[in-house]
């Protein structure tokens, strides 16, 4: 079983939110979902500035199986995309949760983050998927 | 003899395992106002024998021409061992070969092409290739869409003097996908694009495309036109003539940074001109946008054992794996015309292809200079120039080529069909295949042609009562 962190937030497309005290949100996918592309080999990052909404391909993994889009799963701009990735993807492998992270986003509506799972919702998609 | 092997008792079983009474039933989910009634200017079939004899009929008629065409295919010589070897039974396969297992051979040959191409165009890496030229003008457009993430706009600048072909061929797949191809003119006498021309202000510009050397056979300002690019935002997309490049910087070398995306038709190199067609299109890039590029890529590895082998390398993002959302859903790959242009390119290595681009402008100069000297023939453009040369008649340009082509002299090609300021022109090209006693025999016949067709020279005016 995947380790599904309590305090994050979660989408049915395998994506993670954490809201952070400044108000913005860090993004990255599930350790479920790592799991499932095998060894990231490359990541496209979004581009600081731009914007996007719920469901908005906004991000490119790639492992050596398949690339794979990574859906927004708030709207919002985008502050700061994670460009250690460029070098070192593989982080999303070994630390999906923490230096792993893809993006940060200023969301345009807070009160969206109601519509994510939460930890035990999203569990128990993935226990269904198995 | 039909080539299908089931019997019509297979297809009704088949038919009543799956619920359906017709074939044509499997067809129902197509609207019926997208189908085709049938194929009304298409004859009806014919027998083997019937179409052997019409084919021998119409080759009878493809008489062996001195041919001065060029506009994007052109007559080089092609060594007799290039096409022997190619159509060895180890080669003679249209289609890439997926199983590294299976197919050492021709993955390591398309290895070896693919690092000629970038030794050539003087950029990161190559793919196995593409479909023509023209459609790998349209990828490389899509491909800078991808690739320029700053870029919203999906505003393309086209110079000009792109070939016209290309542009309506790139124009056709990309317009249903929100991008619009902007046309840049040329200036008159130098049948160049002048950097003056350019706006200050392009606003948001995703990719300039520059062909060099251009349709017309001038050679473009690459360096001042790259930097402009560059400096407005927008990935530089080169087209290009392999062979030429022999001669030629190399776009990985123009301006500051060198083009982005390079694309062309790789005909030039060992397939012969044969009405169109098949012929293989480049595409070369550098290695920061090399998820971007559509195609096959072929890379070298290590298998268990250690030993070098080869193999189809990220593939992550081809149509197999990604479906709708691949790089491309055309990158159809023209393997055997590859093969044709490896074994070319090794027959005559980096030597031989100078030698060949080097004597296809000596004897489009001494054309030039020599078919300038007849009266009521003047060189169109003034810019330096590589293998093709635009001329303008005085006497209607239509009935020299035609009389032309009665003493089997294929003299040209209409520029005005797509360029209408430049109706009355012809452009030709010579090549390495032309002696100079061919230049002379294309020379003396238009002299002769075109004092036969000025009226104002006739030597019997018709007398006064």
């Amino acid at each position: 079983m995947s380790n599904v962190p309590t305090e994050l937030r979660y989408t049915k497309s395998h994506e993670w939110v954490r809201r952070e005290d400044d108000g913005t949100v860090t993004i990255g996918i599930t350790e479920h979902a790592q799991e499932l592309l095998g060894d990231l080999v490359f990541v496209e990052a979004p581009e600081a500035g731009s914007t996007y909404a719920v469901g908005d391909d906004c991000a490119v993994v790639e492992s050596v199986k398949a690339a794979s889009d990574v859906y927004s799963p708030l709207t919002g701009d985008i502050i700061e995309a994670n460009e250690a990735l460029a070098d070192t993807p593989e982080v999303i492998n070994t630390d999906p949760y923490g230096e792993g992270w893809i993006f940060k986003m200023k969301l345009a509506d807070e009160g969206e983050l109601d519509s994510l799972l939460d930890a035990t919702a999203y569990a128990e998609q993935i226990a269904a998927e198995d | 003899m039909p080539f299908i092997p089931h019997t019509e008792a297979e297809i009704k079983e088949m038919l009543e395992t799956i619920g359906v009474s017709t074939t044509e039933d499997l067809f129902d989910e197509i609207p019926a106002a997208l189908r085709a009634e049938g194929l009304e200017s298409i004859p009806l079939g014919q027998s083997e024998m019937d179409v052997a004899r019409l084919m021998h009929q119409r080759a009878a008629e493809d008489q062996r021409s001195l041919c001065f065409a060029g506009a994007g295919a052109y007559e080089h010589h092609i060594p007799a061992a290039v096409w022997e070897l190619t159509t060895r039974g180890e080669f003679y396969s249209a289609y890439t070969p997926y199983q590294a297992e299976a197919s050492q051979g021709t993955l390591q040959l398309l290895y070896e092409y693919q690092s000629m191409m970038t030794s050539l165009t003087g950029m990161d890496v190559s793919n196995a290739s593409l479909y023509d030229g023209a459609s790998s003008l349209a990828e490389a457009v899509l491909m800078a869409v991808r690739a320029n993430r700053k870029s919203k706009s999906k505003r393309i600048l086209t110079l000009r003097t792109v070939n016209p072909t290309y542009q309506s061929v790139a124009n056709t797949i990309t317009r249903h996908q929100g991008i619009t191809l902007e046309e840049i003119d040329y200036d008159r006498e130098s049948g160049c694009v002048d950097i003056n021309d350019l706006p200050e202000e392009p606003g948001d510009v995703t990719a300039l495309v520059i062909q060099q050397p251009n349709y017309f056979g001038n050679l473009e300002n690459i360096d001042a036109l790259t930097d402009w690019a560059h400096k407005h935002g927008a990935l530089v997309v080169a087209v290009v003539n392999p062979t030429s490049l022999a001669l030629l910087k190399p776009p990985g070398e123009w301006g500051e940074i060198g083009a982005d995306i390079v694309c062309g038709d790789g005909q030039p190199l060992g397939a012969p001109l044969s009405s169109g067609g098949p012929y293989f299109g480049i595409m070369c890039c550098r290695k920061d946008y090399v998820r971007q590029m559509p195609g096959r890529i072929i890379g070298r590895t290590t298998d268990l054992d250690g030993k070098e082998g080869f193999t189809l390398t990220l593939q992550a993002r081809e149509q197999h794996i990604r479906r709708s959302k691949a790089t491309s859903n055309i990158c159809t790959n023209q393997g055997l015309l590859v093969t044709a242009a490896t074994i070319y390119m090794s027959l005559l290595g980096p030597q031989g292809l100078y030698k060949v681009a080097s004597a296809s402008h000596n004897n489009t100069k001494l054309l030039r200079e020599k078919l300038s000297k007849v009266e009521g023939v003047t060189i169109m453009f003034n810019s330096p120039f590589f293998h093709e040369v635009v001329f303008k008649f005085d006497v209607p340009v239509i009935e020299v080529m035609n009389a032309l082509s009665a003493q089997g002299i294929v003299a040209g090609v209409l520029v005005g069909d797509h360029y209408p300021e430049l109706e009355k022109c012809l452009m030709l090209c010579a090549t390495e295949t032309k002696t100079e006693k061919d230049i002379d025999t294309l020379v003396d016949s238009i002299s002769r042609i075109a004092s036969t067709l000025d009226t104002t020279k006739r030597s019997i005016q018709p007398e006064m009562a």
